[in-house]
């Protein structure tokens, strides 16, 4: 089994990854990477993650979660995260993240916040 | 004493009434990160730590293996990383030596520092001094760089 499984839904223009796994070096951090490449070659740049499955994120995968992040700003997109556990509001609380990160507990109200 | 062989290196270990200590010796690649994150979890469920404890010991085990590989030994396949795990009735120890050229904790950026929150490295110190009671570095006499990690046992 994977170390990350991905799933990517459409609501309108937002494009849904709901994540499920471990984002870890190695295969969790590129499985991550090599999705959000994907989208912005397509010309999908409003992206909301679903980490409510991701039990375990590292520091490169929140390494990963910042040059996404990065990323799709570049291209003049948007990069919100949805269901956060709380081992991983913690992680990002402790690198001050937080205040990066456009962060919903409601797909709802994360989808409607997209410009 | 046992020892069993081990994928590019061996494990071994003893134990006794009141200590236990399990050693492994890993290949310098990035599957040998999780294998050493699985052997601490296997040291820590046998040393009776609760939930929270084990989630941060694994989380510094694999940032120490992780700057191990990356960094020390530049994933140079040649050299080896040591694992240490012991433990005792007050605390659990785990050490971790690499063969690299040495390194200076000093000399990492602060990464909540507001110019480096976006970079994409540079958290693992952090979380390790996050997750563990007492984290330090020292040079080993024979060459490469030891971390020592102590998380202490709670109380109840």
């Amino acid at each position: 089994m994977a170390e990350l499984n991905i799933r990517e839904r459409q609501a309108g223009d937002i494009t849904v990854l709901d994540m499920d796994g471990k984002i870890t070096i190695g295969e969790g951090s590129v499985a991550l990477r090599v999705a959000i490449r994907r989208l912005l070659e397509e010309g999908k740049k409003k992206i909301l993650l679903n980490l409510g499955g991701v039990g375990y994120i590292d520091s490169s995968g929140i390494g990963e979660l910042v040059s996404s992040y990065t990323a799709i700003n570049k291209e003049g997109g948007q990069l919100k995260l949805l269901n956060l556990t709380q081992k991983l509001q913690d992680l990002l609380g402790i690198t001050k993240l937080l205040t990066v990160f456009d962060v919903y507990d409601n797909e709802s109200d994360a989808l409607g916040s997209f410009k | 004493m046992y020892q069993q062989p081990y994928p590019g290196g061996f494990w071994k270990g003893h134990a006794s009434l009141t200590e236990e200590t399990t050693e492994l010796k890993l290949p310098s690649s990035i599957e040998a990160i999780n294998d050493a994150a699985s052997a601490a979890a296997d040291f820590v469920k046998r040393s009776g730590l609760g939930d929270d404890a084990a989630y941060g010991v694994d989380m510094a085990v694999r940032e120490a293996v992780t700057n191990a590989v990356l960094h020390g030994n530049r994933q140079d396949e040649t050299k080896t990383v040591e694992v240490e795990f012991k433990d005792s009735p007050s605390a659990i120890e785990i050490t971790i030596r690499d063969m690299g050229e040495g390194f200076d904790p000093g000399s990492v950026p602060d990464p909540t520092d507001p110019q480096n929150i976006m970079k994409t490295s540079g958290r693992g110190i952090l979380f390790m001094r996050t997750f563990m009671d007492e984290v330090e570095w020292s040079r080993h006499p024979e060459g490469g760089t030891v971390v020592r990690m102590v998380k202490k046992r709670v109380k109840e």
